[in-house]
């Protein structure tokens, strides 16, 4: 691990000053008070740029806080402390006209197709609804637009007219995400997008998403919970643990050369559709569950379900820091300083 | 080797408003004991209607079984009473359902429920079932099990509930475990814990284990023997090999090709497959997969293949496989991308 020389900061600039960032995060958190003095922290001090063209995945396990940040990020839920900075401008402070064109270059895709689309509204309506509030066309060019989106995403004119009720559920995602293109968004964070669908329609859907990106030169934020399929479909990935970003860096270079151990055992953990593989390879097994984000374990939060745990980790929360180029982690074990000490 | 069970020509139907939903269409496989069969298909073939009819959970009406014979044992089970039912599930037939979130009964304690199969079936004193049931749990890999034996299940998390259901379901030690996507509602590290305790149970207790699941990797991980079903039918089945390395039916080409692996690069675009499943309320006269296979003749909408078997372990329902039939190459990220 020597030659991982621990790059403090500063750095960053250096290394990735060329990529236009479209949106800057800086130690956000989200908070949800439950009362009587109990307050789960879903989303503690998380820092990530965003450049503008990529897809950016977030993974982890349930409870890991990966939609509470998507949700935080597009207003849904107000920060509880932290900076969001969308196009250079902090998106908490946005007012008026301003936070209406927010509202418009960001949107979302949900997870389930079935939840997220109004029963009562026909297609036509539900997908014209953000270019009615934006004013974006009225009368024959709202539904010459309304049609040219369900073309884009592979339905067509006679879809419009029609119930959420009387499509399937990968007919459903393709309307919530011709929903989402309508306002002629620069980002969109696509929050599960895929998971409540059936493996062969899940491909129609990310290959979708990815010609669209290719046509429209979007920026995603893509939150799963699949590491393959995050993998295939990202530039780069971030690892979410309890609340906390523990490791980012581009997706081949993450699942390649791993360097936090919740990584490792994540990526390890994931089934293969290969049997030979699957007789062949190491697994690492981690003991116990995830603990409550009521109380989360003190010092770094994965320490106690980690197998390299130095006593440094219960005392001293790990810094983020860039270990090898364009790759972040938040691990003691990358941290010379801290390892002479323990 | 010795078969455990044997599903015959199985036709179960629903009966609903808009008519009879043929869920199931003459399916048929063989259990050996000790073996894990995995079943898999998407939403809606008709797997957990298969496992559930093998059980007798179906409520009738508005399920029917409309022909053919599921033996175990020598005895048919499409053909006995509730009273003979009761005797075989849970001490010979035993099932682990998806959701161990409402699949434990909420207002008995966990030992409640491990004991009531014991005292039931094995007839066991209370105390007996009792020193089984923390037996079980540590087993199981739950940590100390004598206290948590009297809890409920709000109080364990969600891995350690589906580690319960698996003590209750083979505290009997039955002949049978039926896992219907034992583990699709855990995380990933949870779900490697539980694989690796169903594998280990397996080598230990020697039950045969028929696992539902849409998911190829876990097949690959656990299963001896594949069945893969489309729209109510089995279209093939065969060694784990056979259907991961020389996979003869496009629908299994399709399943393998549309998922990305880990452990491949990403310049290969995903090849989903066109379209949906056809509606069972009025199934295609022909091969089901039809409508979205690229290879499909004329007759493939006219006629319903042949099984034919490709060694004596794989067999396959397609056309393609017809000596007229031209020859085609599957696609190579269906064969693993070698």
């Amino acid at each position: 691990m020597s030659q991982l020389q621990t790059v403090k900061m500063e750095t960053r600039t250096t290394s990735q000053a060329k990529k236009d960032v479209i949106l800057e995060v800086r130690n956000l958190k989200k908070h949800f008070i439950l009362g009587k003095n109990q307050v789960v922290q879903a989303v503690d001090g998380v820092s990530f740029d965003v450049y503008r063209g990529e897809t950016l995945g977030l993974v982890g396990e349930s409870g890991c806080g990966k939609s509470t940040i998507g949700r935080t990020l597009i207003r849904l839920y107000n920060a509880t402390s932290g900076s969001v900075k969308f196009d250079g401008k902090d998106i908490y402070s946005l007012k008026g006209k301003e936070l209406k064109k927010f509202n418009q270059k960001m949107q979302m895709i949900f997870q389930d197709p079935y939840a997220s689309l109004n029963p009562r509204m026909t297609v036509m309506d539900i997908i014209a609804e953000g270019i009615d509030i934006h004013g974006l066309a009225k009368g024959e060019e709202r539904r010459r637009r309304v049609i040219e989106l369900l073309e884009t995403v592979g339905l067509n004119e006679e879809h419009a007219d029609r119930f959420p009720h009387e499509f399937s559920g990968g007919q459903r995602q393709r309307i919530g995400i011709a929903r989402a293109l309508a306002v002629e968004p620069d980002f969109i964070i696509a929050d599960e997008p895929i998971s409540a669908l059936d493996v062969s329609i899940q491909a129609q859907v990310v290959n979708l998403m990815k010609r669209l990106q290719r046509e429209r030169g979007l920026t995603y934020l893509f939150i799963a919970h699949d590491l393959s399929m995050v993998k295939y479909i990202s530039d780069r990935v971030g690892v979410m643990y309890l609340g906390n970003l523990v490791e980012l860096a581009e997706s081949d270079e993450l699942y390649d050369n791993p360097l936090h151990p919740y990584t490792e055992a994540l990526l390890s953990a994931v089934p293969i559709p290969d049997p030979e593989t699957a007789r062949t390879r190491e697994r690492i097994i981690l003991e116990g569950d995830v603990p409550s984000p009521i109380n989360p374990p003190s010092g770094c939060r994965f320490r106690t379900r980690c197998p390299k745990a130095m006593d440094i980790c219960s005392q001293v929360v790990p810094t983020w820091q860039e270990a090898a180029p364009n790759h972040w982690v938040a691990c003691h074990l990358y941290n010379d300083e801290a390892k002479r000490e323990s | 080797m010795a078969k455990v069970l044997e599903v015959r020509d199985l036709h179960v139907s629903f009966k609903t408003y808009n008519g009879e939903v043929q869920a199931v269409r003459g399916v048929s496989f063989d259990v050996n004991k000790g073996e894990t069969v995995a079943v898999v298909g998407e939403s809606g073939c008709g797997k957990s209607v298969t496992s559930q009819t093998i059980m007798r959970l179906l409520p009738s009406p508005p399920s029917m079984i409309k022909s053919g014979e599921i033996m175990f044992d020598g005895k048919d089970l499409t053909k006995l009473d509730e009273k003979q039912l009761e005797k075989i599930r849970g001490a010979e037939i035993a099932m682990i359902f998806q959701d161990p979130m409402t699949s434990l009964n909420p207002t008995m304690t966990v030992g409640g429920q491990i004991t009531e199969g014991l005292m039931k079936h094995q007839k066991m004193s209370k105390e007996e079932a009792k020193k089984k049931a923390i037996e079980m749990l540590r087993l199981v890999g739950i940590p100390s099990p004598e206290s948590r034996i009297s809890q409920y299940p709000h109080q364990f998390s969600g891995g350690m509930r589906q580690r319960a259901m698996i003590a209750i379901a083979l505290s009997c030690a039955p002949k049978l475990l039926i896992a219907d996507e034992p583990t699709t509602a855990l995380d990933v590290t949870i779900q490697a814990q539980i694989i690796d305790l169903m594998k280990e149970l397996q080598e230990k207790v020697g039950t045969s284990i028929i696992l539902i699941t849409h998911d190829l990797g876990v097949v690959a991980d656990i299963a001896d023997r594949v069945v893969v079903m489309y729209a109510g039918k089995v279209v093939e089945s065969g060694s784990l090999d056979e259907v991961f390395y020389q996979p003869k039916h496009p629908y299994t080409w399709g399943l393998l090709a549309s998922m990305p692996r880990l452990d491949q690069s990403s310049d290969q675009d995903l090849q989903p497959i066109p379209g949906s499943p056809p509606n069972l309320l009025n199934p295609p006269k022909g091969c089901p997969f039809a409508a979205r296979c690229k290879y499909a003749m004329k007759i493939c909408t006219q006629e319903m293949p042949e099984t034919s078997d490709v060694s004596s372990t794989h067999r396959v329902a397609c056309w393609l496989q017809h000596p007229m039939a031209p020859k085609v190459e599957p696609p190579a990220m269906a064969v693993g991308g070698e």
